[in-house]
């Protein structure tokens, strides 16, 4: 049985602005265990990245607010102080980031990057973290890893610094990896390096992996369980099956709706969401999906909580309304399509 | 970065070659008149104009002469036909007080610039950062002659802390030496700390922001070494190139001010007198080895900046 890492429970995150208040993240809750890949699925402005960096207590600022709670070990990562957060921090739970051109040290040779991370959390001497740097260079595939160790960043690819991104990652052994658009940022034949390597690494390693991502593609290729984010909350979760064979959630229809496929006709154009997720400052009352939705009803108005809706109560959750029933007679599957039909009056933004 | 050091070297032999015809040309041809007369000084005799023009061979064609204008220069036959001085040997007698002066002040409102400017943009809006704010604003816009003539007066007049200008030689006694410059030193500075600290607060701000800053804190660093190695070694790049330019900006004129303020008697002060005397062999050679060591600063710098940032190398 697998143990479990992380208990993230009803975690709010909200951001003080200008504008007003920005609730980025509103009561999300999940699970993640040992050696699994949980990924996290919207389009931008969902809150999966702010989810993602909450747990690593980067979105910490004067004008942010937090609740709820995300357990680790006997630490709760939301209210845990800097400095024990620090410590966890790269040794016990790493990143990647999405930009890898932006995202190392431009002045910094790779491999001091990774000394520097590696002798931060143990007492490794300059020659053996030297050593250290030099096996995860080569682990996570970059040639020559003797030589490069001592390039600046400038001096290596797109792909190849995102596979620097993950050695650093990987430097101290984290048992949770969080990857926040590893692949968003590169070509399509690199992307697929990317994620082998990251399978790799996973099996050799048991981390279990957050993967922070608005492609479909990614997902289907390395995801165990998929949560599904939509203005702040989950809308949907369950295992990658679940998700791609039996979604439950309009917005998740929507998704699968809107993926290319190359072995089905192509329609005219690409299936489109109608309209733009609303704002984080002013968002709509009770479901937040509704003034997109086709299927939109009374009890709408009232927000769905997240759970289980079907007959054999099992860990797939979603927060629609919809009967079980009814979400299995509406979502008929076209060609190209899911369920997502025009929404009778609705603007198309 | 050896290579990309000779090349630099290289070509800043170059710029100097254009720079010595162009100071050529500058004094000796392009304003009107009979050069040798302009040489002499105020109140020249008939003989003496005549021997100068023999001497430096204003007859001769503009390659001859300017061979010979240089000969003068560099070999330390050039004398003041006011002073009946030596020139280089002024001028090497100043040497020691100008650097003494640029070399204290430049350290000074480096370190103070980067303490300031740091502590400022950590505290960036709350009122340690206003205050700092304003305090620059107030030293930028306070002129050397008048910060220093105060101070000389308040501080060293009259209270008695400091010594009324003057310089004693580092080799004589080190601790007078520093005590003589303690008053030019801040005087000098002072301008330079306001402006600096402003600069490095907002490339401070702007690189805090940066993704790999993000990386840093997401590696587990402590804020701390977040700020100094990640931080700080990206923001103080055009600060270190800057620094270089206003040193020799300092050295080759800028100190002039401060110099004769607090009576130091360094190059800028004997430039500045020979001007008032309108004795032009000093200030021929001051303008060049002044616009010398700013080229050749120059290249150091540039050099160091490669140092700093490896992306430069390659070009």
């Amino acid at each position: 049985m697998a143990e479990r890492l992380l208990t993230v429970e009803n975690l709010e995150v909200s951001f003080r602005t200008e504008e007003g208040v920005v609730q980025a993240v509103d009561g999300v809750s999940f699970e993640l265990e040992e050696g699994e890949v949980l990924a996290v699925v919207g389009e931008s402005g969902s809150g999966k990245s702010v989810t993602a960096m909450t747990l690593m207590g980067l979105t910490r600022s004067p004008n942010a607010y937090f609740g709820g709670s995300a357990r680790y070990g006997d630490q709760d990562l939301v209210t845990a102080t800097d400095e024990e957060l620090r410590r966890v921090r790269g040794s016990e739970i790493a990143m990647i980031f999405q930009d890898p051109m932006t995202s190392l040290n431009p002045v910094m040779r790779v491999g001091d990057q990774i000394i520097e991370q590696i002798q931060e959390h143990t007492d490794a001497a300059d020659v053996e973290a030297r050593e250290q740097s030099i096996e995860l260079l080569e682990r996570v595939g970059i040639p020559r890893a003797i030589d490069r160790v001592d390039s600046y960043p400038f001096e290596f690819s797109g792909g190849m610094r995102q596979r620097v991104m993950i050695a650093l990652a990987l430097s101290c052994d984290p048992s949770i990896l969080i990857a926040d658009e590893p692949t968003t940022a590169l070509d399509v034949t690199i992307q697929a390096q990317i994620l082998e390597r990251l399978r790799e690494l996973r099996a050799q390693t048991n981390a279990a992996v957050i993967l922070v991502t608005h492609d479909l593609g990614v997902v289907a290729d390395i995801a165990d369980r998929i949560a599904v984010m939509y203005a702040g909350r989950i809308v949907e979760q369950g295992t990658l099956d679940e998700i791609f064979y039996d979604p439950q959630h309009p917005y998740t229809w929507g998704l699968l709706g809107s993926i290319t496929r190359v072995d089905r006709p192509r329609p005219q154009r690409l299936p489109a969401i109608a309209g733009l997720p609303p704002s984080l400052v002013d968002r709509p009352e009770g479901c937040h999906f509704r003034p997109r939705c086709p299927h939109e009803f009374a009890k709408c108005t009232e927000a769905p909580p997240l759970q289980s809706r079907a007959e054999d109560g099992s860990a797939h959750t979603d927060r629609c309304w919809l009967t079980a029933e009814e979400k299995r007679s509406r979502r008929e599957v076209r060609p190209g399509e899911i369920g997502l039909g025009e929404k009778e009056g609705a603007e198309v933004a | 970065m050896l290579r990309f050091a000779v090349r630099r070297l290289i070509s800043m032999v170059f710029v100097l070659f254009a720079i010595s015809v162009l100071v050529f040309l500058i004094f000796n041809v392009i304003p009107n008149g009979d050069p040798a007369e302009r040489l002499a000084g105020k109140t020249p005799t008939e003989t003496e104009i005549n021997r100068i023009r023999a001497e430096w061979g204003f007859n001769d064609s503009l390659p001859a002469q300017y061979v010979t204008t240089m000969k003068k220069v560099f070999t330390g036959d050039l004398v003041s036909y006011f002073t009946r001085l030596d020139v280089l040997e002024e001028i090497v007698k100043g040497i020691p007080r100008t650097f003494s002066l640029a070399i204290g002040a430049a350290l000074l409102w480096m370190i103070t610039a980067v303490v300031f400017g740091l502590f400022s943009a950590v505290k960036a809006g709350k009122f340690a950062d206003r205050g700092l704010t304003v305090l620059a604003l107030v030293g930028i816009s306070m002129p050397v002659f008048w910060i220093g003539a105060l101070m000389n007066h308040y501080l060293g007049f009259k209270a008695g802390w400091f010594p009324n200008g003057g310089y004693v030689p580092i080799t004589e006694n080190p601790f007078d030496w520093a005590y003589h410059l303690i008053l030019p030193w801040t005087a000098l500075a002072i301008l330079f700390i306001g402006f600096y600290s402003r600069v490095l607060r907002s490339n401070v701000l702007d690189t805090i922001n940066e993704d790999f800053v993000r990386t840093a804190r997401a590696k587990g660093l402590s804020e701390r070494r977040v700020l100094l190695k990640h931080v700080l070694r990206n923001s103080m790049i055009p600060i270190v190139t800057l620094w270089g330019l206003d040193f020799g900006a300092v050295v080759g004129g800028g100190a002039i001010l401060t110099e004769t303020v607090f009576d130091l008697q360094g190059v800028g002060q004997y430039a500045a007198d020979s001007i008032g005397q309108l004795d032009v062999p000093p200030v021929l050679a001051i303008t060049m080895f002044g616009a010398f060591f700013i080229v050749f600063l120059n290249a150091i710098v540039d050099i160091a900046y490669a140092a700093l940032d490896p992306r430069i190398r390659l070009q």
